[in-house]
């Protein structure tokens, strides 16, 4: 047996890649033709030089920064409150019937249609994006949560009762890692959706952020600028969203489904 | 004295589903000595399961007693370690975390204690070298092996087997019995080890005693005569084949045992 050849084990990477500079080649010859309007949509050659403007007046990043911010914030606070309160709530069956109707009405609502509350709760400035962030991330983290903890694996549960194991004993060796990779699943759900939220609070009102780049590139019709975000965000979906499935197939190692 | 005594054990329950009372248990005595290995067979729905269950301390019981070491149990306890039919290995711990867990959780030894004993009941399952690996990484017969080690490292007055074969091909089960009953020499524990397979219970014990259904009652008590050690022959022996016929004649099912009243709580 020869070992694969680099073209083998590299394939879905390289056809992948080839098709996306084909594309690419494609839209820049439409554009230096002439053939696409400047006003409704862009080139290659013209987004580049729109990213790289904003980067040397600072401008982009200083928008990367606020957004990030943003996110970095209602997202941690997203993961930290939904584990918690999923645990929690997958644990004790009486919390749960407590409280599930509250989050079943709140999870039934679109996020969006929450924004212009929540901006009127914690103005245009920073907070209320971080909100609109933390609301979105929420509940994929907390749902998964208690769906990982009610899915405690009933034959361990009763070999760690036969080995006289107390509540808490049970709860840290059984229910919480057996959860973990429900968790992360969660996780790399509520990136997808925090991400939508940095995006959709920042186009509501402000001044700031990848998201107001969007929007107001748009409106004055600097079409490329509006790219640019659009890039950005796209960029950062798949960097964050990668991360994330490293992260939850690495605690999903032990499981024997794969 | 008995180290295990279940005296006039009735167990009853309500079927939610059929809204009416079920007696699983009616009546059981069943004595182990000190060091003897007894086997229960019965049908599906004798309520085997049920009384293991009970021993053990995850099910309460209402009607009669159950002591081991002359002490009434009430719930689980340290005197007691079940090795159960599905292995029921943490699948994020590996094979020697979870053989030191059932001594983590009962909290009886030092962590010296403890490494030490894990250690050597790795080693006399036959599993030295597979410490570090995880329970998916086994195959079945090796992970009821684990399941074995976690029990005797709990140095239990009484080890409790569920079945702990069952789910295992013909092949593996006959050399994990063969196993059992050297492991078991090694340890002289007493042993209760409940069993659908007759040839099963006669090959592994000193004394089978045989169960009917519904409700779940001792219909007999055989002694086992055969001296130790018994190799894997000794299932061909006219005499081992007499016994087995015997017990055969006394389990053999009834259409209405079986299907026709399925009893969830066996399955």
């Amino acid at each position: 047996m020869k070992r694969k050849s680099f073209y083998q084990r590299n394939e879905t990477a390289i056809v992948g890649g080839i098709s996306v500079i084909i594309v690419i080649a494609i839209w820049q010859i439409a554009w230096s033709a002439g053939k696409i309007s400047p006003l409704f949509f862009s080139g290659p050659s013209a987004i580049a030089k729109r990213f790289a403007d904003s980067y040397q007046h600072g401008t982009f990043l200083a928008d990367l920064k606020f957004s990030g911010v943003n996110f970095a914030i209602g997202f941690l606070g997203a993961v930290v409150s939904g584990v918690i309160l999923g645990v929690l709530i997958g644990w004790y069956r009486r919390l749960e019937m407590v409280l599930s109707p509250f989050l079943n009405a709140l999870y039934a609502t679109p996020r969006v249609a929450m924004v212009p509350l929540i901006i009127i709760w914690f103005g245009i400035g920073m907070w209320s994006k971080v909100f609109i962030v933390y609301i979105s991330a929420f509940f994929p983290v907390m749902i998964n949560t208690i769906g990982g903890i009610k899915a405690t694996d009933g034959d361990l549960l009763r070999a760690a009762r036969a080995y006289c194991a107390s509540d808490w004993q049970i709860f840290k060796t059984v229910a919480i890692p057996g959860a973990v990779p429900f968790i992360l699943t969660g996780v790399r759900q509520g990136v997808a959706l925090g991400l939508i939220g940095v995006v959709v609070g920042e186009m509501f009102g402000g001044s700031e952020g990848i998201g107001f780049m969007v929007a107001y590139g748009s409106q004055t019709f600097a079409t490329d600028t509006t790219f640019v975000g659009v890039l950005t965000i796209a960029f950062a979906g798949i960097i964050l969203t990668w991360l994330a499935e490293r992260l939850e197939r690495r605690f999903s190692r032990w499981r024997p489904e794969r | 004295m008995s180290e295990l005594a279940i005296e006039h054990l009735t167990k009853r329950y309500w079927m939610e589903r059929e809204d009416r009372e079920v007696v699983a248990l009616s009546d059981v005595s069943v004595s182990v000595e000190d060091g003897e290995f007894t086997a229960i067979v019965g049908p599906s729905g004798c309520g085997k399961t049920t009384l293991l269950n009970i021993v053990a301390g995850l099910l309460p019981y209402e009607e009669g007693t159950v002591k081991i070491d002359g002490k009434k149990t009430s719930g689980p306890g340290v005197d007691r370690a079940v090795v159960f039919q599905h292995a029921s290995l943490l699948p994020w711990r590996s094979i020697i975390g979870n053989i030191r867990y059932g001594m983590e959780m009962q909290k009886r030894f030092d962590e010296a204690t403890m490494k030490q004993r894990a250690d050597h009941f790795l080693k006399l399952v036959g599993l030295t070298g597979f410490d570090r690996h995880f329970p998916r990484e086994l195959s079945g017969g090796m992970q009821q092996r684990v399941n074995l080690a976690r029990a005797l490292a709990a140095d239990p007055v009484v080890l409790l087997m569920d079945e702990p074969f069952a789910a295992l091909d013909a092949q593996t089960r006959e050399f994990m019995q063969a196993e059992l009953l050297k492991i078991w020499a090694q340890t002289s524990k007493t042993v209760l080890f409940i069993t659908h397979q007759i040839n099963e219970a006669v090959y592994l014990a000193d004394r089978v005693i045989v169960m009917s259904a519904r409700p779940g009652r001792v219909k007999d008590v055989f002694r086992i005569p055969f001296s130790r050690p018994r190799t894997l022959s000794l299932k061909r022996d006219p005499k081992f084949l007499e016994i087995e016929d015997a017990i055969w004649q006394l389990v053999e099912e009834r259409p209405e045992d079986i299907g026709m009243v399925a009893d969830q709580r066996e399955a």
